[in-house]
């Protein structure tokens, strides 16, 4: 048999090959990425030259031209780093969801915690004058503390039963319709200028970025990472099917409860300031997987970058097609995502599993 | 003796599938389980890879058994992810695997797969498979963990009769390098002669017999066990050959009549 003459040495080399393929990928979604920063430092509604732009970043925050310098360095710098922020928590967060529940219609929304973050939000706005604290602050805190309280439920009901896929499905449904119900309550007592907020809060937009929010997220976002890459082998042997990780060892159950955690820090991070932006936590693992397969090693960094870019990239598609008032990325990413999740499904179709 | 089952009882939904269970089961050799259709083989096996609750006591040189040091492979091992055979081998030793897959590890992956005839799959697509290519691939994943104790559930039902050979060459070879105990479910009872050195039938969640072949598999223990009539031959390598002649009807042996009365 010729085929099973291959010899060791040059199959050993065909997976560092392929390995360093994958290292390719990341490099160059790293470098797009950078592209689409700048991009989206350059563009704006105040139409600023670009040698502007260039001596304003130059001269530091606190240049002296002042109006450069607050446009560049407390509206654009913090918008385009909040949106790298977002994109790579709802990456990552969507890759482990998608993981951990073997399901890849899975995103960080799937289990009710964007109802919550809504419904939080809403709560503050509505009642945010009663508490002895900064309108810009008990939003996103609310936000953050609903989002959480869902992720608490939905682990209550798995911790009962048994954190499979279907147990937290069946949670994450059921809170999720309760946090839509309420948040509609909400909705319906609220006064026109009241609801006209909730409205805007839920589109999800980086115009709400300041440079709290970037620290804020940013921590959450660097805090997580560890717990995230010391799993990823026992993601990927997770995505074998539980029968197998488990005969390797594994305790899948322990893994989802834990991964599950994480998903919920990361979501909250990522909606607590911005709103809900919904599809990059859907599409960004699907594209990755796409372009370096299953090996987390790989596919992690590369779901974070692949949400940072489509989350930049709306950005900036957002200021092209309306210079003057910024369309809020979360609707970009929604309507742009269903024909990319249209592509996907298509050509994943025919491979026989998505 | 190694695996000792002691009194082992699985009872699911008020029905008991396990009844006192006894067995004492020395190393360096391959025990094959046979047994009708429900009668607890499977159960067995996952009782004994602590995954299902059981009652009665299980030890492996005398401490319960951690499934992370045994190699279990299941029924259903079907894999449904973006990977390749080299990726899913090399996740055997998860656990010791680093950001950059060290030679040593890929080596060893890259020999068991070679060993088992199928280094030629090494960079395929795990779902362009077949079910029994994946069933090959899943086995050298588990071996490639050097597991003392390896328990397979109808680990070569899906394979053809060349790969069937090969596995149990390979098994036979483990055994010997390195005196594990290979415990396998098997339905074909052929195959199980030829194989295994132990054979032991279970009937209705107990054990109805253990020993050589010859020993626990002749012509009344099918007749009882099975519900068939067959003819016991010797091959040339003087293993013997099941021939199945006729099954009973399904209430046993005087109610054949009727039923064949009921078909026409």
């Amino acid at each position: 048999m010729t085929d099973t003459a291959v010899s060791a040495d040059a199959m050993r080399d065909g997976y560092r090959r392929a390995s360093a393929r994958r290292l390719g990928a990341i490099l160059a979604a790293g470098l797009c990425l950078l592209l689409l920063m700048t991009l989206d430092l350059t563009t704006g509604p105040s139409g600023m030259p670009l040698a502007d732009v260039w001596h304003g970043l130059v001269a530091g925050p606190n240049g002296a031209d002042r109006a450069v310098a607050t446009i560049l360095w407390q509206l654009r710098m913090p918008q385009t780093l909040m949106g790298v922020l977002v994109g790579a928590c709802l990456g990552l967060a969507g890759l482990q969801m998608q993981t951990i529940l073997g399901n890849p219609l899975a995103s960080p929304f799937t289990l009710g915690f964007s109802a919550a973050a809504g419904f939080g939000a809403a709560l503050a706005i509505m009642f945010g004058g009663l508490i002895p604290l900064p309108g810009y602050l008990v939003v996103p805190i609310m936000a953050f503390s609903m989002t959480l309280v869902a992720c608490g439920l939905v682990y209550l009901i798995a911790r009962l039963r048994s954190a499979t896929p279907e147990i937290l499905v069946l949670g994450g449904i059921a809170v999720l319709f309760f946090f839509q119900s309420v948040q509609s309550l909400l909705q319906f007592l609220a006064s026109p200028e009241v609801l006209q907020q909730i409205v805007f809060w839920l589109f999800g937009s980086l115009l709400k970025s300041t440079w709290t929010s970037v620290a804020v997220t940013g921590t959450i976002l660097f805090a997580c990472l560890p717990f995230v890459l010391r799993d990823t082998w026992a993601l990927t042997t997770l995505r074998l099917g539980d029968a197998n990780a488990l005969s390797l060892g594994l305790s899948v159950e322990a893994l989802r409860r834990r991964t599950f955690l994480l998903v919920a820090l990361l979501t909250a991070a990522a909606v607590a300031f911005v709103g809900t932006i919904g599809f990059i936590g859907l599409i960004a693992p699907h594209a990755a997987r796409t372009l370096v397969g299953e090996d987390h090693r790989f596919a992690l960094p590369l779901s974070a970058l692949t949400g940072a870019i489509i989350l930049i990239g709306a950005s900036v598609f957002g200021k092209f097609i309306s210079p003057g008032a910024v369309i809020p990325v979360g609707i970009i990413t929604a309507v742009a995502g269903v024909p990319i999740l249209f592509a996907i499904i298509i050509r994943r179709g025919g491979k026989g599993a998505v | 003796m190694v695996l000792r089952l002691d009194t082992v009882r699985v009872t699911r939904s008020g029905t008991s599938i396990l009844r006192d269970i006894n067995v004492r089961l020395g190393r360096g050799q391959i025990v094959g389980l046979v047994g009708p259709n429900g009668a607890g083989k499977s159960t067995l096996i996952n009782a004994i890879a602590t995954l299902i609750p059981f009652s009665g006591t299980i030890r492996w040189q005398g401490l319960p058994i951690r499934l992370r040091e045994i190699g279990y492979m299941p029924q259903q091992a079907q894999v449904r992810a973006d990977l390749s055979v080299i990726e899913t081998v090399l996740l055997g030793r998860h656990e010791q695997l680093g950001w950059r897959v060290a030679t040593t590890h890929l080596d060893q992956a890259l020999g068991i797969l070679e060993d088992f005839g199928i280094a030629h799959l090494a960079r395929r697509n795990m779902q362009s498979l077949s079910g029994g290519q994946q069933q090959l691939v899943l086995l050298t994943q588990r071996l490639l963990r050097e597991p003392k104790l390896v328990l397979l559930d109808e680990a070569t039902s899906a394979l053809d009769i060349r790969h069937q050979l090969q596995v149990f060459d390979r098994l036979r070879a483990y055994v010997g390098r390195s005196g594990a105990l290979v415990v396998i479910a098997i339905h074909d009872l052929n195959l199980a002669a030829r194989h295994a050195d132990t054979i032991m039938l279970l009937d209705q969640g107990q054990v109805a017999g253990s020993g050589s072949f010859a020993e626990v598999i002749h012509e009344q223990a099918l007749r009882d066990v099975y519900g068939i009539e067959a003819e016991l031959l010797r091959a040339s390598t003087g293993h013997t050959v099941i021939l199945p002649v006729t099954a009973y009807g399904s209430t046993g042996p005087t109610s054949n009549g009727i039923h064949d009365v009921q078909l026409n």
